[in-house]
């Protein structure tokens, strides 16, 4: 490659950043530097804390409200844009630097339209007319593949679906053709299939333009797609840079080398279960609706003793909502759930106590799962004398062998709240809450989503381990394939509140698939530069993400 | 149907759903005033035949629940009745029906007081609406600065002093040490527009300086409220200029809250401005409330209620309208 030719657009030369905690400045980077010249793609990839998005947004010489700059350089195409007054800044701003923000569900004004927004950086910068940036607009929605271009743009944001909202942003950040680009995750909270559309329109638009890009994201597989070269962040410290290829063949750090073994976690299947074994959970025919909207039809599964079914799906495909009919939270219309061959009351009110028992649940949001007022051991506590009937030095006694299960000092943490936890360790709790009740089933929601990804890994070994242990039954709700792969023995698809596929994990991971399952699969970012450009010449634009989930 | 005409149909029958039960609150408490106007008319040395004839004549002897009926059934048909205090008694003996003038009703009575109440709300609606927003974003663009500290302290401090004193420290500079606006406004009708609004100036200002401070600060609080949220960096991140992204992209998603405070204070206009009524001697809807209650004149007591009960559903009605049209995701549905 003959990029080290090109002229230097972006220097960051040794930048120190703190942010303001309780009257106390605290470090978010220290002293990281970076050089990205026109045309480049530099990855940014760290986990959460590490500081992407602040050292991102430094490199368009903004920072956030209680962040600043305290020493160190930044440079735009010979501008310094740390001395740089607010209005020059605001003229680079929108025209020549521009940002693509995580959610642009949250980051169009939910009270313009689409194109509106669109138009106001061409026209306050004067680049445009606005007639002019509207035609423009539309011309983009077309070559970032959004369905309605010519329409589209007249909607409010709230009309527009998640992964149109991202192709919308990515066409507004092009409004004024900068030269830089600052990409914010903009993949993270979408689904695979819709995630796959967007790499590829970004990617596309980027090359068409000659535009220089900052991709900033937490997921490997993504920034190997994107980026020529990776830099690595790991708590505000810069680890190592090289190119993508370099990097991901051969990475030096051993932090670096720990990110990229996190997808090697894989459990032995376990032998299928006897024919004739009464399944510890049997979901039967579910029907299930809220209020007058159908969620769920016809949906059927087992979950045997001491196995995990994984329920993959996108956002919207009733795994959650299956979930609350298996605990009695929302009551079925039809069907029946069965536990150990007996049905159990559809409504939460109507089970007893020890029905209710078998049924525990873990969230995927830790924080606000657990109440912020009460101390761990008073967290656990309660469920040991709710189901357990254990008191006092007894219950004190349960709660320290909880904590010693979840690997947890129990010294250390009984006493503290759960604002003093990070956030593996609260999902732990989240666990050592749902063990007190001694379930046999536990229905695990998105746990790991939330976390980063070697701490995801310590919550699914844990899990696994209290699996072989006790002989615990898992629902493992994810949208995740690779941690479905991971630790499940089943897999049950879902799409449209319909079961589309079931089987064995090994089977699920074996062609021929139900189309739908295949589309799954086949969108999940492989740690190869290539996946992408293969992907897109072996099954063309047309055949990935949304569009090919349409023409189902 | 579309769902904003559907809510505006709902909001709207609550609304006089309210107003019917706000009727009865209305009629229980009128009735429970101690003494009646009987009494109150006819003094300590009243002869028991005497009262009991009076309240023969204007009805009082009906059951409560049978005045109720005849009086909500009266309002709906606009007749506000007569007025006890005005009523000449010789129409209740049967004479007045041949002797042409007739008695005062209710409805004349009210009609020019409430039209110089609206007169007066409306001239400091003028006023102080667009200067509380005005106010309220430049205090949120400035936000910490001097200018948002003086005009915090300085409004905080007019809505803190009681109206009366608020309304002599304005006459004392305006009226008497530069008489530049007249101290008393006694207005009546056929004055020329433009007399009549010079005339009610120095009350506006007064109220005005009351109800500036609480839309003001609601302004600048939902504004600020925003200003953390991703579509607001994203439009500063645009290179957009600080007040446009105040105006252009938080103002419209901060209206709702703003709407409703500009709703309680315009009712707090129609319905409790009697102290600076009397202060300028302006002859409002309030100070006839007040004077109709010392003399247990029922029918216009009930009928001022009704009006302030009405006006106080009407303007939070529109208020909710108004918020449900703001929202572009009722407004533009999926």
């Amino acid at each position: 490659m003959s990029e080290t030719d090109k002229p230097v657009l972006v220097e960051i030369k040794d930048i120190w950043i703190e942010g303001r905690s309780d009257e106390e400045w605290l470090p978010i980077i220290n002293g990281a530097s970076l050089t990205l010249r026109k045309g480049e793609v530099l990855g940014l990839i760290g986990e959460s804390g590490a500081g992407k998005s602040t050292l991102g947004l430094a490199a368009m010489g903004y920072t956030r409200d209680g962040v600043r700059i305290k020493s160190g350089s930044v440079t735009f195409d010979g501008v310094d844009l740390i001395a740089a007054s607010a209005a020059t800044k605001r003229d680079l701003l929108g025209k020549r630097i521009a940002y693509v923000a995580q959610s642009a569900a949250a980051s169009f004004n939910p009270a313009h339209k689409l194109i509106d927004q669109h138009v106001e950086a061409p026209v306050q910068h004067h680049v445009t007319s606005k007639s002019e940036a509207t035609d423009d607009g539309i011309e983009l929605y077309r070559r970032l593949r959004l369905p309605n271009p010519d329409e589209i743009g007249f909607r409010y944001p709230h009309q527009v679906s998640g992964g149109q909202l991202q192709r919308a942003m990515t066409a507004m950040a092009m409004s004024c053709r900068p030269d830089l680009i600052i990409f914010d995750e903009p993949t993270t909270a979408l689904d695979v299939t819709t995630q796959i559309e967007v790499l590829a329109a970004i990617r596309d638009i980027v090359e068409q333009f000659d535009t220089a890009a900052i991709y900033i994201t937490h997921d490997l597989a993504v920034v190997a797609q994107m980026a020529d070269r990776i830099k690595v962040l790991l708590k505000g410290d810069e680890v190592e840079e090289a190119d993508t290829r370099v990097m991901l063949e051969s990475p030096k750090d051993d932090y670096t080398k720990s990110l990229w073994a996190v997808r090697s976690f894989e459990r032995p299947a376990k032998p299928a279960p006897a024919v004739d074994a009464t399944p510890v959970v049997s979901v039967q025919n579910i029907t299930a609706a809220y209020g007058k909207l159908p969620v769920l039809h016809d949906v059927s599964f087992d979950i045997h003793a001491g196995r995990t079914v994984a329920v993959v799906g996108e956002s919207g495909s009733g795994k959650s909502t299956t979930a609350r009919v298996i605990t009695g939270l929302l009551p079925q219309l039809e069907g029946v759930v069965e536990f150990k061959g007996e049905a159990l009351p559809a409504d939460y009110h109507k089970r007893d106590r020890m029905q209710l028992r078998q049924a525990q649940m873990i969230y995927q949001m830790a924080d606000t799962a657990l109440n912020p007022r009460k101390p761990i051991g008073e967290i656990i506590g309660r469920p040991v004398e709710f189901y357990m009937g254990l008191r006092g030095r007894k219950k004190r006694e349960r709660v320290r062998e909880l904590l010693n299960e979840i690997e947890l000092e129990p010294d250390q943490f009984i006493d503290r709240l759960p604002s003093e936890l990070s956030g593996g360790q609260k999902q732990r709790v989240g666990i050592a809450r749902a063990l007190a009740a001694e379930p046999e089933f536990i229905i695990c929601d998105e746990v790991t989503s939330a976390l980063d990804q070697l701490v995801a890994e310590g919550i699914l070994r844990l899990l696994a381990r209290l699996q072989d242990e006790r002989g615990l039954s898992y629902m493992f709700i994810t949208h995740d394939l690779a941690t479905v792969n991971a630790i499940a023995d089943e897999v049950v698809v879902m799409k449209d509140g319909r079961v589309v596929e079931q089987g064995p994990k090994a089977d699920m991971f074996r062609p021929p698939h139900h189309p739908y399952t295949d589309l799954l699969l086949s969108s999940v970012p492989e740690m190869d530069p290539d996946w992408l450009t293969d992907l897109l010449a072996e099954r063309g634009v047309e055949n990935i993400g949304d569009a090919a989930v349409d023409k189902m | 149907m579309h769902p904003v005409l559907k809510i505006v149909i709902q909001r709207l029958l609550l609304g006089l759903l309210t107003l019917l039960a706000v009727s009865i609150i209305i009629f229980v408490a009128v009735n429970s005033l101690p003494g009646d106007f009987a009494q109150a008319i006819l003094g300590q040395s009243a002869t028991p035949e005497a009262v009991a004839a009076i309240r023969r004549d204007l009805g009082l002897d009906q059951p409560a629940v049978t005045r109720y009926f005849q009086w909500l059934g009266d309002m709906l048909t606009g007749n506000l009745g007569i007025s006890f205090a005005q009523a000449n008694f010789a129409s209740f003996v049967g004479t007045s029906a041949e002797s042409g003038s007739g008695p005062v009703t209710v409805a004349q009575q009210i009609a020019p007081r409430f039209e110089n109440t609206m007169f007066l709300a409306g001239v400091t609606a003028v006023i102080a609406v667009p200067m509380s927003l005005t106010l309220g974003i430049l205090a949120a663009l400035f936000r910490n600065s001097v200018f948002d500290r003086t005009a915090n302290i300085a409004s905080l401090s007019a809505v803190s002093s009681p109206e009366f004193f608020l309304a002599y420290i304005l006459i004392l500079f305006l009226a008497v040490l530069h008489p530049i606006l007249p101290s008393l406004s006694n207005i009546y009708e056929g004055m020329p527009f433009g007399e009549r609004l010079y005339r009610t100036l120095l009350p506006a200002l007064t109220l005005t300086l009351v109800v500036t401070a609480q839309m003001m600060r609601m302004t600048r609080a939902a504004i600020i409220n925003l200003l953390a949220s991703p579509y607001i960096e994203m439009a500063r991140l645009k290179g957009i200029s600080p007040m446009r992204v105040i105006v252009k992209h938080a103002l419209p998603n901060a209206l709702a809250p703003i709407i409703n405070v500009i709703a309680l204070n315009l009712a707090y206009l129609i319905t409790g401005v009697v102290v600076v009524e009397v202060v300028f001697v302006y002859p409002g809807i309030g100070q006839l409330f007040v004077d109709s209650v010392k003399n247990r004149d029922i029918p216009v007591v009930q009928a001022c209620c009704l009006i302030f009960a009405g006006a106080y559903i009407l303007l939070n009605l529109m208020a909710d309208v108004l918020s449900i049209l703001s929202n572009p995701r009722l407004r533009h549905p999926k």
